[in-house]
């Protein structure tokens, strides 16, 4: 009797359809999506006009009348809103790819000697990571900043490395490469020794694959991208000029200066991601089960060789994807420059701009854009790297 | 002479000389090599040249009571500002005679935590109703109103601050991250792309703009003439944050799931949400809770860039103190005692989750 009554029932008849009602329950979530969002906007334009405010990025072609205390290109205050962004997009850029280079090496150093046979080289890796990861990263940004502003001495009496290098509590002063003519031929040997390297790295892979002949790949490309392009510049006198600092008065003239916060902020991000990384690092090589060195030994391979050749490229395929999400980490964590005052994006456009403007509408789009925007390069890069080393199955 | 053994009596013999004790653990640990052996010496002379006039400098020359900088006249750390300054990493600028309604709430949280993490808690049931309540009694008891002198929410700081917006952010995501774990999984494009869309999103930008969204744009989203105080602001974007990481994590236990389960579950009679509710989630939340527990270790860790947008947790506190003229520049003792905190709260909640690992892994134990 009941299935007459169901049938019956028009609406219920297309509830029990599967097709029909999986319609039905997206039209609704579509409904109440829509619905949100409008009321959402309407709210945002109801709100705006009361405030006599609308919505335009022109504001980005006016005059930003703030300084910028680092700047990579030519900037001055009478440059625009978007020349700040520029200028602050790339001081996210270089302090994300100095963190990422920097915390790649700590990392894998990190996650070595978690694996040392020494008993006091894997504690003391032990303690780094757990001490540094279970701290909040801007903890870790402000204590460093706070230690250079703080703890180093003035520059009068900066600690002095070998009359080049001067640390002191307004950075790290360094000579500054003045580049002469001539120094195009050692940018001339550079560029050919490593397409030579590439090339010769094809050649002894084909080599090898035809004869079973072990070509020295990493010495002559050694040779061909370092030492070349050396001898090269010593043989023409050295074509650059250095220009080393020298205390004049309270301060330091000549040469460049890192500043605090970047070197604060550089710092922190590396060694508290390189915690993580190096975590990464260890499962990765874990995970490589044993059988696999003993077999490489078995066949006669050597240890260095079986690192090489068997371990690594193994272990390299579990330490990608988690190394993604941690360089992406990286990069948005960057973003907490603003807590010591490195111009980096958000400081700039999503900072300063953004008070002096009173477009936070606008001024944030910017911003989120700029980051995922980042996100999306920095997970294709890495997918990329991980297509090429994955295992490749029938 | 030798004596007769029925078989399966023998007494286990000692193992040989040289396997075991101090000696020998030294020998494989620290001196097995000669590589090894010199690691280890320059490891102990490294040792041996830092850690005294670390000693020193954080105990042996510190000052420990003060009423400010002047009080410090050593060489060593000057940890005095801790007990100036204590109630103000606990409470924020709670007010003095109010702040018992702080202590009950903490004392409530942690018999509410027991009830949720402690799997042998007498009257389990019914402390788990008291758990569901727990946040609209902390609620009442910390903002006031009905009977209670009402506290600002700009009042909150320190550690009290840290607590509300990290259970807050937990509690709420935990549910949000479940549905849109499911919407991701669900097989009508809609809710999937819309999922999608959301997730990638958070995960795609720093906590800081949201935070900023909070403090500067967000009130234009909501009704014309209401009013949210900035504590509320970030609380709401500090959920939807959390829950795009939570529904990730929970989006790895429902994919390690085989798909048999919910075949069988289908098989047996059971519609979507039965499915889900007796059989898949059941399961998938087992296998997550690791991963919950290390999202709120990094919500919790999180919870300092309040400080950006003007709030005071105990970062925001101590870097305040670093500015203050009685502890002018005292940034690395400051910002040390903060660590410490920091570590051993993150830490224990390592622990937990380790032991819950371990725990739950029951899969191989047969």
């Amino acid at each position: 009797m009941s299935t007459t009554s169901y049938n019956s029932n028009p609406i219920l008849r297309a509830w029990y359809d599967k097709e029909t009602r999986s319609v039905i329950v997206q039209v609704i979530a579509m409904a109440i999506i829509l619905a949100f969002f409008a009321y959402v906007i309407n709210n945002a334009v109801i709100n705006m006009a009361n405030l006599g405010k609308d919505i335009s990025f022109s504001f980005l072609w006016q005059p930003a009348s703030y300084d910028i205390n680092q700047t990579l290109i030519e900037y001055s205050s009478r440059s625009s809103h978007f020349d700040a962004m520029i200028v602050g997009l790339i001081n996210t850029l270089l302090i994300a790819a100095a963190g990422i280079v920097l915390s790649t090496i700590v990392g894998f150093i990190l996650g070595v000697m978690r694996l040392s046979n020494n008993w006091l080289t894997q504690k003391i890796a032990y303690v780094y990571i757990e001490f540094v990861r279970n701290v909040p990263v801007l903890l870790h940004i402000l204590l460093i900043h706070g230690f250079i502003i703080y703890s180093l001495p003035r520059p009068k009496q900066a600690i002095n490395m070998g009359d080049t290098f001067f640390l002191n509590n307004r950075g790290l002063q360094m000579p500054s490469a003045d580049f002469q003519p001539l120094f195009w031929a050692v940018t001339a040997t550079f560029v050919i020794g490593l397409s030579f390297a590439i090339w010769y790295r094809r050649y002894a892979k084909k080599l090898q694959d035809t004869t079973g002949k072990i070509s020295p790949v990493w010495t002559i490309s050694f040779i061909a991208v370092i030492v070349a392009p050396l001898a090269i510049y010593f043989l023409l006198g050295s074509p650059i000029e250095w220009d080393v600092p020298a205390l004049k008065g309270f301060n330091f003239k000549g040469g460049m200066v890192i500043r605090p916060e970047f070197i604060a902020l550089w710092l922190a991000l590396s060694l508290y991601t390189a915690a993580f990384i190096g975590e990464n690092v260890r499962a990765g090589i874990m995970a490589v089960s044993h059988g696999q060195t003993e077999a490489a030994h078995a066949l006669g391979v050597s240890s260095s060789r079986t690192l090489r050749l068997v371990v690594i490229p193994q272990a390299l395929r579990v330490i990608i994807p988690p190394l993604n999400s941690q360089y992406l980490n990286l990069t948005k964590n960057s973003s907490l420059a603003i807590a010591i005052g490195y111009m980096d994006v958000v400081a700039t456009i999503g900072g300063i701009s953004l008070n002096q403007t009173g477009r936070e509408m606008e001024c944030m789009l910017i911003v989120m854009a700029i980051y995922l925007i980042l996100s999306l390069l920095i997970s294709a890069v890495m997918n990329w790297f991980n297509d090429r080393i994955r295992l490749v199955e029938r | 002479m030798s004596q007769e053994y029925a078989p399966g009596t023998h007494p286990s013999l000692p193992p040989p000389r040289g396997t075991t004790g101090p000696i020998h653990w030294l020998k494989e640990n620290l001196f097995s090599s000669p590589t090894n052996t010199i690691v280890t010496l320059v490891i102990i002379y490294l040792f041996a040249q830092i850690l005294p006039p670390m000693v020193d400098w954080f105990f042996s020359d510190a000052t420990f009571v003060g009423e400010n900088r002047k009080a410090c006249t050593t060489d060593g750390a000057c940890w005095a500002f801790v007990g100036d300054r204590f109630n103000l990493f606990i409470y924020g600028f709670y007010p003095a005679e109010e702040r018992w309604r702080v202590n009950l709430t903490g004392i409530l949280l942690v018999i509410a935590l027991a009830a949720v993490l402690w799997d042998r808690m007498p009257a389990r049931k019914q402390m788990f109703i008291y758990a569901l309540a727990f946040p609209f009694i902390a609620t009442w008891l910390l903002t006031g109103g009905a009977g209670l002198e009402p506290v600002g929410t700009d009042k909150f700081g320190g550690l009290t601050l840290t607590l509300v917006v990290g259970i807050t952010g937990i509690v709420i995501s935990l549910p949000l991250g479940v549905l849109l774990a499911l919407g991701r999984q669900s097989s009508l494009p809609i809710i999937k792309y819309f999922s999608i869309g959301f997730i990638e999103f958070i995960r795609g930008v720093p906590l800081i703009t949201l935070l900023f969204v909070a403090s500067t744009m967000l009130s234009y989203f909501l009704p014309p003439g209401s009013s949210f105080d900035l504590l509320l602001r970030v609380l709401i974007m500090v959920t939807l944050f959390a829950s795009a990481y939570m529904a990730e994590v929970i989006r790895g236990g429902l994919q390690a799931l085989p798909k048999g389960q919910l075949e069988a579950a289908e098989s047996l009679g059971l519609n979507y949400a039965q499915a889900m509710r007796f059989i898949i989630l059941p399961q998938a939340l087992k296998i997550s809770i690791p991963g919950i527990v290390n999202t709120f270790i990094g919500l919790y860790k999180d919870t300092t860039l309040v400080i950006i947008i003007g709030l005071l947790d105990p970062l925001g506190i101590g870097r305040a103190s670093v500015a203050h003229p009685d502890w002018l520049g005292l940034s690395s003792e400051v910002y040390m005692f903060v660590a410490v905190f920091f570590f051993i709260s993150c830490f224990s909640m390592s622990r937990y989750s380790l032991y819950l690992e371990n725990k739950l892994h029951t899969g191989h134990n047969r």
